[in-house]
């Protein structure tokens, strides 16, 4: 008990932000379509992940865990049905990452650009190491861990998200 | 669940969330369904905002082509001008050569009616260094048998008649010349005059008196009294009347586009010529008359004329 009491006690210390309101929604509808719509495009966009960022952002700000499961549970339930993947793939994983990123986002600090690529780059990388797993336990779809270009888009995928970051960070309120 | 801290609820949330998807996935494995329910519902939410997204990004996309991204567009313009240009060049040299086809058609259609007159078709190659006389030059001569008086036609009207033959080459002299003209009369009323060359387009019908009625519009035709050409055969059309003393002034339009010869007929005989009746509406004889519109060459030949080597 007392560990989570002070637990509590150092998560009071961290800045919860809150944001106007239906920005959640309609930031989550814009990353679906645009996740959807951009690479019909710009093919190149498809290394990108618009819908994980957005659980990520979210749940960092956030910093409740229980919304932020919730949240990448529902992103990733709506990626999955827009994408061909059985539902449930992209749903647990961003499920986890939405509680990873609430949880961690309780106990650190993550305003500085940096500690946002490296937590992006860590989330990134979790959350194709869940999806590969996933794949291979329940859907016995055998995935490589680590391709080439699952590190670009890993990379790729921080880069965009520090500055992605930033501008949603004018929808808090103030 | 009463003691279950917050902290630990959320952990439970997540097992339970995270469970609850695994079963999902494995009741879509055993049923081998895709949950496609929440897909219809997802897609047919999304589908009208991506078919908005799709029509905004292709105006904008329009826009930047069409109006900002015009770098590219005047290099493709000059190539595009470019190559409309040769296109042009190469359209009228087909048109040039259909026409050309055409003209030679007819030619050959002619030839064919009329396969008991000699004749050749010959092309046009020069014309006149002077420019007060109104003569061509042929691409044949007396080697494919053209002699001097023989008539030149196209399949429209009368052309001129050969003054010089050469040997691979022969020189015409053109019925708008001064000093060229044909025996012809009008066609309704017959009545007969020469016709001659003014040294312009048209031509003038010289000796009708003014009793004579003559309209504008008349056909004149080949009289045959030169004996060089047959009967019948247009040379032009009345264009102008007017009265004069002694006779109308007549100015007649020639049949043959005689202004812009490219191929031409050259009847290879100098004995008198039938045409057949009706076959060429067109045929035309050129005599030579004089000056004063009489005849020049009133051949007498009966034979036909003799190919030279």
């Amino acid at each position: 008990m007392n560990d989570t009491f002070d637990l509590r006690i150092s998560e009071s210390h961290i800045e919860v932000h809150k944001f106007h309101g239906g920005t959640i929604l309609l930031t989550m509808i814009f990353a679906l379509m645009l996740q959807a719509f951009l690479p019909v495009y710009i093919p190149k966009a498809n290394i990108l992940d618009l819908p994980l960022l957005i659980t990520i952002y979210f749940g960092l700000s956030r910093r409740n865990p229980s919304t932020g499961l919730l949240l990448g549970t529902l992103i990733g339930l709506l990626q999955d049905s827009l994408s061909k993947t059985p539902l449930g793939l992209f749903g647990i994983a961003k499920t986890v990452i939405g509680y990873l990123a609430s949880s961690i986002g309780a106990r650190l600090d993550t305003e500085h650009p940096l500690a946002r690529f490296a937590l992006t780059f860590s989330f990134f990388a979790v959350h194709q190491g869940i999806v590969v797993l996933v794949q291979k336990l329940l859907l016995a779809q055998p995935q490589p861990w680590f391709t080439m270009r699952l590190g670009i888009s890993c990379l790729v995928n921080s880069i965009l998200g520090v500055f992605l970051y930033y501008l949603l960070d004018r929808f808090r309120k103030s | 669940m009463v003691g279950i801290p917050s902290r630990h609820r959320s952990l439970f949330l997540l097992t339970g969330v995270v469970l609850l998807q695994v079963l999902l996935l494995a009741v879509q494995i055993k049923r081998d369904s895709q949950g496609r329910l929440i897909r219809v519902w997802t897609v047919s939410a999304v589908s009208p905002v991506e078919r908005s997204g799709a029509w905004g990004i292709g105006k904008i996309r329009d826009a930047w082509r069409h109006y900002f991204a015009l770098s590219d567009t005047a290099r493709a313009n000059e190539d595009l001008r470019r190559e409309n240009g040769q296109l042009k060049l190469e359209i009228m040299q087909l048109q040039s050569k259909s026409a050309e086809a055409d003209r030679l058609a007819a030619l050959l259609n002619f030839k064919q009616m009329q396969a008991k007159v000699p004749m050749i078709v010959a092309r046009v190659i020069g014309s006149s260094a002077d420019a007060n006389s109104a003569v061509i030059y042929l691409d044949q001569g007396l080697r494919e048998g053209i002699h001097k008086n023989m008539g030149v036609i196209t399949p429209e009207g009368v052309v001129g008649k050969v003054i010089e033959s050469f040997r691979d080459t022969c020189q015409v002299l053109l019925l708008t010349d001064r000093d060229s003209g044909v025996g012809a009369m009008i066609s309704h009323s017959r009545i007969q005059s020469p016709v001659g060359g003014l040294g312009e387009p048209l031509l003038t019908m010289k000796y009708v008196g003014n009793d004579d009625e003559v309209n504008v519009g008349d056909r004149v035709v080949t009289s045959g009294m030169d004996r060089i050409f047959p009967k019948d055969l247009p040379v032009g059309t009345i264009s102008q009347v007017k009265p004069g003393s002694p006779f109308k002034q007549i100015r007649v339009r020639p049949s043959a586009n005689i202004e812009k010869l490219e191929e031409v007929i050259v009847l290879l005989t100098t004995d008198p010529l039938a045409l057949k009746p009706g076959a060429p509406p067109n045929g035309s004889a050129a005599t030579a008359p004089s000056a004063s519109g009489q005849p020049v060459s009133r051949l007498t030949n009966t034979k036909p004329a003799e190919k030279h080597p």
